[in-house]
């Protein structure tokens, strides 16, 4: 509903109560990435630990969720169990449009249950239900429990945890609605920690819509622009996994732990192989028509006599990439094998997959043997994988429980940071160079989507630090603007700021500067990064990313380093709390 | 008369467009639930989805219990008419619906699919097609 303030329910799992609270302030924090700090400001406290029960965990939406097509996402803010700062993770499936018509700008949950259970919430009910009997259950069946449990087939989404998010694992993931997913960052352990299993979202009320014909005009306009134009084929033509050979092509697809950027086994796993014989079908979020989400079949054969069993498995980019290529796979059906294994886990297929890479390295350098991994890791071979990823999951032992905090974190021990794949977090699928290496690295979810520096830098450019730092802050900012509303990045190209102010209006509300929003949101998420004791200038980016040849030859590591010092002092500045400004 | 038909479903991504049309476009309200046609997988999204949507009794059984007249047959082809300032939020109609596609709003007002076909154009895969019964689904495109 259209309100001048946001509708905030809060849940306290100690006490098992929840309030509503109308929070001013919609012309300056938009919503989304905005309202998320904004909240984690007014109910966090960045002098305490990501486990201290009274931390929030925030799912919020914008002003535009469910009014247009692929307004879709949810922006989850929380203390991030990976490096112990202020993050956010999005997400898409059901979950917005689910918030949105239970009525809640956003829905912050804190305290800690005193065992298992499942938070159901609705318009017009909360109801938290004890649910020991879901605890080391995988995603799957979780989320098939909680169907049964709980009653709004078609109008809900299911959030959920894998044995990963009990764990503790810093990069377990939030699975959404089966095939999405808050993935990075951790969010996943900071449901663990509260004992919150799952949480289920009924979207069981309606609105009217605004006054006149504006809202019907913009509308028309905008969903022409999606599903009329080519402008959003490419996401579900091949989808995200089109990217694959492209960026083998340009030397920059991470194999076999960063080791080359280029292989010819490229064509088991491409984009086009998917399609052709792994690709199932298509699903969407709900509000958006381009059904960007692949699904990838998997047939196998598990008991003589032609006994089979099958799997849909959503495949993208970034999980070809991580449990594909930088695991040195070049069959596709594996792949999928080894993302299904991760999805079950309910780890993030990204930090899951680098770090088995990393791993493996280790293993062949003789820095861990397999007297730590308890299976042999081997570049290409998924058998070894799918049962290490079961490790990494539960946390079978100190090797597992170790590597489950980090990358780096196991490195230091084992004495391989070298060859750690980790910038800010375990890697992105872009060996594209300098500028995605240091924006990675130091960026605020250290995310390939903070900026377009992947895009940069396969084309040629200056090297000019200021110039290209001065670029990866006005992207941070414009995206900030989009996950406030809160859009799909996807959308991007459809959504300009005169579309969205236009967007705006149609609903009612005053005319804002977005510009200036999406500024102080850029400002307010880094003082919150800062008080949580982020050191942007200490930020490392390890010897492997300095050996990398990609295809502009090799790395200046000279000018990473100058690039990375003056985005670090950039950070800073944007970090600084509002009196020191003054 | 024509009727809408939820002929393809095998091809839905579950984006619930058509839904949000119908409540937007016809009901004039933002919603995925107070709609003739609402979208939801058949046990979980790894099964699919199917079309919760009237299919057109002759004669319908949600008119026969309507008290006031709100719902009433179409003149062909199964269906119904509904005129919104008759009804008194009874809930006859839900009952009677031997599918279960009519829902009530919070405040008990029935919504049920009236044929008009204002979803179809916002299918992004087709599946819904307005057509004279028994002509729905005879064309499947070829792919290219």
């Amino acid at each position: 509903m259209i309100r001048p303030h946001f509708r905030v329910v809060i849940v306290n799992l100690t006490t098992r109560k929840t309030h509503v609270e109308n929070v001013p302030g919609r012309e300056v924090w938009l919503g989304g990435s905005g309202l998320g700090a904004l909240l984690f400001e007014k109910y966090g406290d960045t002098s305490a630990a990501w486990t201290d029960p009274k931390q929030p965990l925030i799912f919020a939406i914008g002003p535009l969720t469910g009014y247009f097509p692929l307004m879709s996402k949810t922006v989850c803010s929380f203390l991030s169990p990976y490096h112990g700062q202020y993050t956010e993770s999005h997400a898409g499936g059901r979950s917005a449009l689910a918030l949105r018509f239970a009525d809640m700008d956003a829905l912050v949950i804190t305290g800690k249950a005193s065992r298992p259970c499942v938070l159901s919430v609705g318009a017009k009910h909360m109801d938290i239900k004890d649910a020991p009997f879901l605890w080391g259950k995988d995603v799957f069946t979780t989320g098939k429990m909680v169907r049964n449990m709980l009653p709004g087939s078609g109008m809900r989404s299911i959030l959920r945890i894998g044995p990963a998010g009990e764990t503790g694992c810093a990069y377990a993931c939030i699975n959404v609605d089966t095939y999405r997913h808050f993935g990075r960052m951790g969010a996943g352990a900071v449901m663990g920690a509260k004992n919150l299993k799952a949480i289920a979202i009924q979207g069981d009320s309606s609105f009217s819509l605004p006054e006149g014909k504006e809202y019907a005009k913009v509308f028309k306009e905008i969903y022409e622009q999606l599903t009329e134009t080519t402008m959003m084929s490419k996401y579900h033509d091949l989808g995200t996994a089109g990217n694959v050979a492209a960026l083998n092509e340009l030397k920059s697809l991470p194999w076999r732990n960063l080791q080359a950027t280029t292989d010819p086994g490229i064509d088991g796993i491409s984009g086009e192989r998917f399609a052709k014989d792994m690709l199932l079908r298509n699903t969407a979020c709900a509000g958006c028509p381009v059904g960007c989400i692949h699904i990838g079949y998997l047939r196998e054969k598990f008991m003589a006599d032609n006994r089979y069993l099958y799997r849909q498995v959503a495949y993208d980019y970034e999980p070809i990439f991580s449990l594909g290529s930088m695991l040195g796979m070049t069959d596709g059906f594996g792949v999928l094998g080894l993302m299904d294994a991760v999805e079950r886990e309910g780890l993030d297929c990204m930090s899951g997959g680098v770090a088995l890479a990393w791993a493996t390295e280790a293993l062949e350098k003789g820095h861990i043997t397999e007297a730590e991994t308890l299976t042999p890791l081997k570049f290409g071979d998924a058998a070894g994988y799918k049962t290490a990823i079961h490790h990494l999951g539960v946390g079978t032992n100190e090797f597992y429980k170790r590597l489950a905090q980090g990358t780096m974190k196991a490195a230091l021990h084992y004495r391989g940071e070298d060859y750690a794949c980790v910038l800010g977090q375990e890697m992105a699928g872009y060996a594209t160079g300098e500028s995605f290496f240091v924006s990675e690295s130091l960026s605020f979810r250290h995310s390939h989507l903070d900026s377009s520096a992947y895009s940069a830098d396969q084309k040629p450019q200056d090297k000019d630090a200021p110039k290209i730092v001065a670029g990866f802050v006005k992207d941070e900012a414009s995206r900030i603007v989009l996950t406030s509303m809160v859009g799909c990045l996807f959308a991007r190209g459809v959504y300009s700021t005169e579309r969205l102010q236009q967007a705006l209006s149609s609903l009612g509300y005053a005319e804002t500067d977005l510009d200036a929003a999406g500024g102080a949101i850029q400002r307010l998420r880094w003082r919150l990064r800062m008080r949580s004791g982020y050191a942007p200038m200490q930020t490392k980016i390890p010897k492997r990313y300095s050996e990398v040849v990609t295809w502009k030859g090799a790395i200046d590591t000279e000018f990473m380093e100058t690039l990375r010092q003056t985005y670090a002092a950039k950070l800073i500045e944007l970090g600084q709390e509002e009196k020191e400004q003054a | 008369m024509k009727t809408l038909f939820a002929a393809r479903m095998e091809r839905c991504i579950g984006c619930q467009s058509c839904s949000l049309a119908c409540a937007r476009l016809v009901h004039k309200r933002l919603s995925w639930y107070t709609a003739g046609i609402r979208v939801g997988s058949s046990g979980g999204i790894s099964t699919g989805f199917e079309a919760r949507v009237c299919l057109a009794c002759d004669p319908p059984p949600c008119a026969a219990v309507c008290p006031t007249g709100s719902l009433s047959p179409r003149k062909s082809d199964g269906g119904v008419k509904q005129d919104r300032g008759l009804c008194i939020r009874c809930g006859k109609c839900v009952k009677a619906c031997p599918i279960g596609v009519i829902v009530q709003d919070e405040l008990d007002s029935p919504y049920m699919c009236l044929h008009c076909g204002r979803c179809v154009p916002y299918c992004p895969h087709d599946c819904l097609e307005l057509a004279e019964k028994g002509e729905a689904n005879f064309v499947q495109e070829v792919a290219e």
